[in-house]
């Protein structure tokens, strides 16, 4: 069970304004507040088909002094919305970005975009900024207009000032919010249905705007979710299982106790300690612990776990188009391999942090979640309380990348804080992270392939077990497919991550794209052409093969070095990347020396923001790709640890050579995932070009291991 | 047993009582209200901790305060000069080496620590230098570039 779908990503509630007004003027002055009727774009592509429902979001707030504040319910996590969604409320302003002060996910005063995921934020949430602001210009303006008495259309708007050229002059978005007339003209929510700035007219969307708070980051000024302090704040730890599944039987709470400043609380099977230090805390868990007696039950290992995601598969039934089984009995050679992929773990910087504090029943937490209205209401329901009265604050945090969905450290600190009638802050150690965060899936994927006599793909069987459907369809062209998304008993807790399944599904797909290419004879990429349709994959894979030398570079091929290509699409982008590896033989090493990748994710918002995000996801997929894999017997972790835990560092980083292409007449995607989905598969084809084996498991190193 | 231990933190003398096992990076942290030192792994093994003790850089996660008494602790709030930031806080603008910025102060003082001792260094050099420090977001180009960048500034500034 994958425990956040991107089904579930979009909830807007139209009631949020209703719990904000008040909010709004105490914490941002007196002004306008602009709230607009969005339309909210559900789904994208294939999935959700677009839909639409309607919200009444507040988004805008022009102080008196000129201040413009801009409301979302977004996350800064690292990927880059604070600059984005400034800037796409700077465009629609027609003002310079460092006038919008970006208010980000705060419950008591946000609209709900939705969990921050999925690579919405671009799809969803810059149009939705967009129209809250298109509007509230549009109001300035025709307000204007209307004491001017004349046609708004005669008005020109620049740098916050709506200009009436006709009598040379000029009035501010501060001026009009200083009138005493003009405040009851915005108490009624507006319906947005203004034309958004068409791409070629951008002025500030399109470039390369800083994130905004950069300065306190290099400062030390920023507080992240595990800085922040409340006065009188103790420090929380929370008794873990010694493994998974075990329930605690007996503990005895009295050594703890007996401690001096140390409080202790135990309620069924949470148990926890808090201390006015994390040391002092830490040495009554520790205490506690020594006395706890557990009832164990028997788990699944990581040695037999891709047996045990087989042999437990389950749901789903395949797609199918054509007869892939007369297709495969009528075929000149069939090809049929299995493919897996291990657990990996998210390991943002910033483990989860919360710090929670009650005041007259009411509940404010500081805490880094995706979700800030998604972990109001499940901290509600936990602690039983009604959702108004949780308030979730969530400071730009230390990483997530799709880690971060559920509140796990936010309901324990608020456990404790309500036990003990003070604030407790709860970071969780790196330990605590490896073994109690939800992980990225493993998977089984079994591909069979049949080619006809002239070397063309004619069927396509997938079955891909466990790592959720994203990016399972073939891109490729082929007559008669069948594609099973699987479900099974996942041994470990699993849940979201940069691209999530379409890291394991492109892997597989890629891969055995490359077998059935050697088996026909032909050229990896000339292959791929050949059954590719979708204009905008022959566009990166063409430029990335280009960009590479593909042909050249293919010659060159040694014993020690190879090459080898990918591509695909997810979430409305497209991607390809060619590398060249080296291998180690005796020590079975997989050097990446060199990642070529083309990327396109229609209009960039903001390029140096993109390259970042590119360059991230290719040196993060080296991770999972060559080394990263939780190792597990008996329901513990067994690498919970960077010291056997192997994340790329400094010396892993390739040469990067990357290309963003800008396509500007579809709408934009997000592009902090799927830049990720290439690189696993094109590693695995490179060290066949080398060494003539197939790797068909990551970690690849390994893979590596066995067969060389 | 509680101990008195003296610390000289981005210039300012302060005496806690506490724990001398306590590592330093909580010291700081809890005691002093200096948060810009980060837990990453509480091993020594991802530098989100990195401050400088001496001018050398220290990995305040798994430094006993007791074995810092005495000691000169720069943390990032103590890098810049009023509001001239240190060349290497600028290069990490400059450059937009930022991500989440979770490992931006441990990155930042590492940096530092590695211009102070040398001034040139090769990219072998600052890669070597620098591995122990991990960055999730795996911005490694760009903070990359940042210490590139940072180090020819600080020639120049010590050529003129």
């Amino acid at each position: 069970m994958i425990e956040d779908t991107l089904e579930m990503a979009e909830s807007p509630r139209p009631d949020t304004v209703k719990l904000s007004r008040r909010s709004f003027v105490q914490l941002l002055g007196t002004g306008l507040l602009i709230t607009v009727t969005e339309g909210v774009t559900l789904g994208q592509g294939r999935r959700g088909g677009g839909g639409r429902s309607i919200a009444v979001a507040a988004r805008i707030h022009i102080n008196k002094d000129g201040t413009i504040s801009v409301m979302t319910g977004k996350v800064e996590e690292g990927q880059g919305p604070r600059a984005q969604l400034s800037q796409a409320a700077a465009e629609e302003l027609r003002v310079g970005v460092d006038r919008i002060r970006l208010i980000m996910s705060d419950t008591g005063l946000v609209p709900d975009d939705g969990i921050t995921a999925g690579s919405r934020t671009t799809p969803s949430t810059v149009p939705a900024v967009r129209q809250g602001a298109a509007t509230a210009r549009k109001l300035l303006t025709d307000l204007a207009a209307k004491r001017w008495k004349v046609d708004p259309s005669t008005l020109t708007v620049s740098d916050g000032s709506i200009r009436n050229k006709a009598i040379d002059k000029t009035i501010t978005y501060a001026d009009l919010a200083n009138s005493a007339d003009v405040e009851e003209a915005f108490t009624q929510s507006v319906s947005s249905d203004i034309a958004l700035t068409p791409v070629d007219e951008w002025k500030t969307m399109g470039t390369s705007v800083p994130r905004p708070n950069s300065r306190d980051i290099v400062t030390g000024a920023h507080k992240y979710p595990s800085d922040i302090v409340r006065p009188n704040m103790l420090y929380g730890k929370i008794l873990r299982a010694p493994s998974y599944g075990a329930t605690l039987e007996s503990i005895d709470l009295s050594r703890a106790q007996a401690m001096k400043d140390v409080l202790v609380v135990r309620d069924g099977q949470f148990v926890g300690c808090a201390a006015p230090s994390a040391h002092t805390a830490r040495l009554a868990l520790e205490a506690v612990a020594a006395t706890a007696s557990w009832k164990t039950v028997p788990q699944v290992s990581s040695r037999e776990v891709h047996a045990h995601l087989k042999r437990n598969s389950r749901g789903g039934r395949p797609r199918t188009k054509g007869s892939v089984e007369k297709a495969m009995s009528d075929s000149k050679k069939v090809l049929s391999e299995t493919y897996e992929v291990a657990y990996v773990q998210h390991t943002p910087m910033e483990p989860r942090a919360a710090v929670a504090e009650w005041e007259d029943g009411k509940l404010t937490v500081w805490t880094g979640v995706d979700g800030p209205q998604r972990n109001q209401q499940s901290l509600a329901s936990a602690l039983g309380v009604p959702s108004d009265r949780v308030r979730v604050i969530v400071p730009d945090m230390g990483g997530g990348f799709g880690g971060k969905h559920t509140g796990e450290a936010a309901e324990e600190a608020a456990r404790l804080a309500r036990a003990f009638g003070r604030p407790v802050a709860v970071h969780w150690t790196r330990a605590e992270e490896f073994t109690w965060a939800y992980c990225r899936p493993a998977a089984v994927i079994e591909c069979k392939g049949g080619l006809d006599a002239k070397g063309s793909i004619v069927a396509w069987d997938f079955a891909s077990i466990n790592p959720g459907g994203s990016a399972i369809d073939t891109p490729y062209s082929i007559p008669n497919t069948s594609i099973l998304s699987a479900g099974s008993d996942s041994p470990l807790r699993q849940g979201s991550y940069r691209c999530l399944g379409a890291t394991a599904n492109n892997f597989a797909r890629e891969a055995f794209m490359d077998e059935l290419a050697a088996a026909a004879g032909a050229d990896p990429l000339a292959f791929r052409l050949a059954h590719l349709e979708n204009t905008r994959i022959r566009n990166v894979l063409e430029a990335v093969a280009k960009h590479f030398d593909w042909p050249r570079r293919r010659r060159q091929t040694t014993t020690d070095v190879g090459v080898g290509l990918a591509c695909g699409t997810e979430k409305n982008s497209v991607v390809a990347a060619c590398v060249q590896v080296r291998i180690d033989r005796r020590r079975a090493r997989i050097k990446v020396e060199h990642v070529c990748e083309a990327f396109e994710c229609g209009p960039i918002q903001n390029p140096a923001n993109l390259l970042s995000q590119v360059q991230g996801c290719i040196t993060m997929g080296l991770g999972p790709a060559l080394h990263e894999q939780l190792q597990f017997a008996d329901g513990k972790i067994l690498n919970a640890s960077f010291a056997g835990y192997l994340v790329p560092r400094f010396k892993d980083l390739p040469t990067l050579d990357i290309h963003l292409m800008n396509r500007t007449d579809i709408p934009s995607a997000g592009g902090g995932e799927t830049p990720i989905i290439a690189i696993a598969p094109a590693i695995a084809n490179a060290v066949f070009a080398a060494t003539g084996k197939r790797v068909r498991s990551m970690p690849m190193e390994d893979a590596l291991r066995r067969v060389v | 047993m509680d101990a008195r231990i003296t610390l000289i933190v981005n210039g300012q003398k302060t005496t806690v009582v506490t724990d001398p096992e306590r590592p330093l990076l909580e010291v700081l942290r809890e005691d002093l209200g200096v948060t810009g030192p980060k837990y990453g792994c509480g091993e020594g093994r991802c530098g989100a901790c990195t401050v400088l003790m001496d001018g050398q850089r220290a990995l305040s996660c798994s430094t006993p305060v007791g074995s810092a008494n005495d000691k000169e602790i720069t943390t990032i709030e103590g890098l810049a000069d009023g509001d001239r930031l240190h060349p290497v806080q600028q290069a990490f603008l400059d450059e937009g080496a930022i991500q989440c910025g979770y490992c931006t102060p441990g990155m930042i003082l590492s940096a530092v620590a590695l211009l102070e001792e040398n001034p040139r260094p090769t990219d072998e050099q600052i890669v070597e230098w620098m591995n122990g420090n991990i960055c999730r977001c795996n911005g490694y180009e760009k903070i990359l570039n940042a210490v590139r960048r940072a180090a020819s500034q600080v020639k120049e500034v010590k050529r003129s």
